[in-house]
């Protein structure tokens, strides 16, 4: 919908000149994610400071109608923070201090707009880690908060939603409230600070979260597996949890997408002779304990199959090899034309069965579709590339490709979305996994927080 | 061709403290790690060896526990380790850790090719390598990012001069200093590190060596005296001069000498 001359009069009164954005002004950043394959612009961009200004800005949409899309770094994948019905664009950037580090109750309160790894290394410089860790570091908290963003440690400590205490969330309302606080445990009435987590920015805009961290282990190695065939190296991951070791990350890497990152990066990886590749990381107090841990898992796989097992123990080396970890996205990004993703997670025991199937599905429609992901929690990231392909054809091969592969993932006891997000992209394969009755549960949620549909409308259900 | 280099232990982290009280750099529960620099060394070493054949040994100066690092390299690929270990040598400055690997060096075995690390990330200095390869009267290269034949006595390296490349063909034995970035460091392997359950490392100490003087090694044979360490004051504040190589040497020691530092 388009504002009004009177409604833009009104918010411009609200916020000073260089913080609102209209029509032509508005970059075409603001227009699309990182791939949801979706663009369309704001009619209004506002880079918020404050909950107040959320709040009075929200008030007066919701008076007036109009759709209200909030957005962080826009490092989304599935089209979440794209305003789909035009309105008024909440940017959270400029809100991004960290308030508070409360040691006496290991938490740290933030704005949303603060970034992962500014988050990460505030932490790390008062000597303590906040676990989750995803692939992009330049997302926002906030949005962080919004997908349930999972990420490499996911394995030993959990997604983001394990780390939010406490949670100021302005409702489409405009009304300003608190959910869960520095508490440790709670069980008074419905979680609302859970429901809140993860949902996409659809049920209320976060403006302030207080999260858990944890002591910073002092120790951290990682072993670098290779195998000789992806099916080894994976089918390996469920047997390594048996152990009862306490790995920190399991990643599967395949050489093909280590090319694609060398290249991108312009640096070499320590070792690329093998088709396959486990990256596990450990983390603890001390060297002892770490090394203990990780001689009982290096020692199986010797025994089990892997060709080698490479010690990852110096931040020099962990720069080689993590960088390309951190690289994958944007390697392949780089290697094809265009792209498309599929983020599901399988059961742990599932994850080799699932790769072979992308293989698969790769020789039967000709396309190529490179790999990588969280073997250690089921998640994967799998890139459909459409390189040369023209532009009808790409759309068929992508749709039939992925309803082969969501199919595949219900299949197995999977879910459409481990830590990306349903958003604009996935919602009809989310209607699959979940049911008719689940879907309206959602409805009915989502109508209670936001009677009118104002709130980022047409997203996840 | 028989390869060997030249490798140090340093602090695991960048951010070392010095005890202000007694100006000793505070090593208590600091890890400590192969210097980085060293790490390209070894690889090229290793890609030498794959390519040409023969052995490569790694040599270190140190305290008892420096033999980890000589370990690391083992299971990185090398062949075999030498520990120069002795109270006697302790507090070396530049001069007296040359001679002293030099005499080790000279212990050790003959060699056609002896590669260092640019620099230490501890030091810093970038001087061990070249002084070594003075006292051993060897011909020396610094910050080498290629050897791209080895024919016969004779080798062809591409040192770094910054803002040129300098092909130099010299005759081995010879040493040089291995330019950073210039491979990707093969990780140490925890299968070579099962199957060698006793790497095959020798220790050396003074009486080992042909010169048993104690005062050439040490604090003794040391010209440098340390009178005092300590943080050096941060200090931001900068000027940028830019310009041909000759020009800004001139300019810089104007500089000096206005400043009083040199006369």
């Amino acid at each position: 919908m388009k504002l009004n001359e009177e409604q833009l009069i009104y918010l411009k009164r609200l916020i000073e000149p260089a913080r609102i954005q209209t029509g032509k002004e508005i970059g075409e950043d603001y227009s699309h994610d990182e791939l949801g394959g979706i663009t369309a612009y704001p009619d209004v961009l506002i880079k918020v400071i404050s909950t107040e200004e959320v709040s009075k800005i929200m008030t007066y949409a919701y008076k007036q109608d109009i759709p209200v899309v909030v957005r962080g770094a826009g490092t989304g994948l599935v089209g979440a923070a794209v305003a789909v019905c035009g309105g008024i664009m909440i940017e959270t950037t400029l809100m991004n201090h960290v308030l508070e580090l409360d040691e006496e109750n290991l938490t740290v309160t933030v704005e949303p707009g603060v970034l992962l790894m500014e988050l990460a290394q505030f932490a790390e410089e008062h000597s303590f880690l906040y676990p989750p860790d995803p692939g992009e570091k330049s997302a926002t908290i906030g949005g962080n908060i919004s997908t349930n963003a999972g990420g490499m440690r996911a394995v030993k400590y959990g997604v983001t939603r394990d780390y939010v205490r406490g949670l100021t969330v302005v409702l489409p309302n405009g009304k300003v409230e608190k959910f869960g606080g520095k508490i440790v445990k709670n069980s008074s009435g419905y979680s609302l600070k859970d429901l809140i987590v993860g949902s996409e920015g659809t049920l209320g805009i976060i403006t302030e979260a207080i999260l858990k961290l944890v002591p910073l282990p002092n120790k951290s190695v990682s072993l670098l597996v290779p195998y000789e065939k992806i099916e080894d190296a994976i089918e390996t991951v469920p047997k390594i949890i048996k152990l009862k070791t306490t790995p920190t990350a399991i990643e599967f890497m395949e050489r093909n997408v280590l090319l694609f990152a060398e290249e991108f990066l312009g640096r070499k990886f320590p070792d690329t002779k093998s088709e396959a590749y486990l990256l596990l990381t450990f983390d603890g107090s001390s060297s002892v304990q770490v090394e203990s841990e990780y001689e009982t898992v290096a020692q199986y796989c010797l025994e089990h199959g892997a060709r080698d097992v490479f010690i990852v123990d110096t931040p020099e080396r962990r720069d080689a090899v993590w960088s390309a970890r951190g690289a994958f996205l944007e390697a392949i990004k780089a290697s094809t034309t265009e792209m498309d993703e599929c983020d599901v997670v399988v059961p742990r025991n599932c994850v080799a069965e699932f790769i072979l199937f992308t293989h698969s599905l790769s020789k039967k429609f000709n396309i190529r579709i490179p790999s990588f992901g969280h073997a250690g929690d089921g998640n994967l990231h799998i890139y459909i590339c459409r390189d040369r392909l023209a532009e009808q054809e790409w759309k068929c091969t992508l749709s039939e490709v992925f309803a082969e592969m969501y199919e595949k993932a219900l299949k197995l006891g999977g879910a459409v979305s481990g830590e990306h997000g349903v958003g604009y992209a996935k919602k009809k394969y989310l209607r699959k996994q979940v049911g008719d009755e689940q879907i309206r549960l959602m409805r009915e949620i989502k109508r209670v927080f936001d009677p009118k549909g104002l709130l980022n409308p047409q997203k996840v259900i | 061709m028989k390869i060997l280099v030249c490798i140090k232990q340093v602090p695991g982290t960048t951010s070392v403290e010095i005890d202000p009280e007694t100006g000793v750099l505070k090593r208590d529960g600091v890890e400590s790690k192969m210097n980085p620099f060293d790490l390209y060394a070894v690889e090229q070493a290793l890609i030498l060896q794959e390519k040409y054949g023969g052995n490569v040994d790694v040599i270190t100066m140190g305290p008892a526990q420096a033999k980890a690092v000589l370990e690391e390299a083992i299971y990185m690929g090398a062949d075999r380790g030498i520990l120069i270990s002795d109270r006697k040598f302790a507090g070396a400055d530049v001069v007296a850790t040359s001679y002293t690997l030099s005499q080790g060096i000279k212990k050790a075995g003959q060699y056609d090719l002896i590669l260092c690390g640019k620099q230490t990330t501890d030091g810093d200095t970038a001087q061990v390598g070249p002084e070594t390869a003075e006292f051993l009267d060897m011909e020396h290269v610094t910050n080498v990012k290629e050897i791209s034949a080895v024919e016969g006595y004779e080798v062809l390296v591409t040192e770094n001069q910054e803002n040129c490349f300098r092909k130099i063909r010299l005759k081995t034995p010879c040493l040089l200093t291995i330019e950073k970035d210039v491979n990707s460091p093969r990780l140490p392997s925890y299968k070579r590190k099962t199957e060698m359950k006793n790497p095959d490392i020798v220790e050396l100490s003074l009486s080992d060596f042909e010169d048993v003087n104690e005062e050439n090694y040490g604090l003794l044979g040391s010209p440098t005296q340390v009178e005092r360490i300590f943080p050096p004051e941060k200090n931001e504040s900068r000027q940028l001069f830019e310009g041909p190589g000759r020009e800004l040497g001139d300019r810089i020691f104007e500089i000096l000498k206005l400043k009083k530092f040199v006369v």
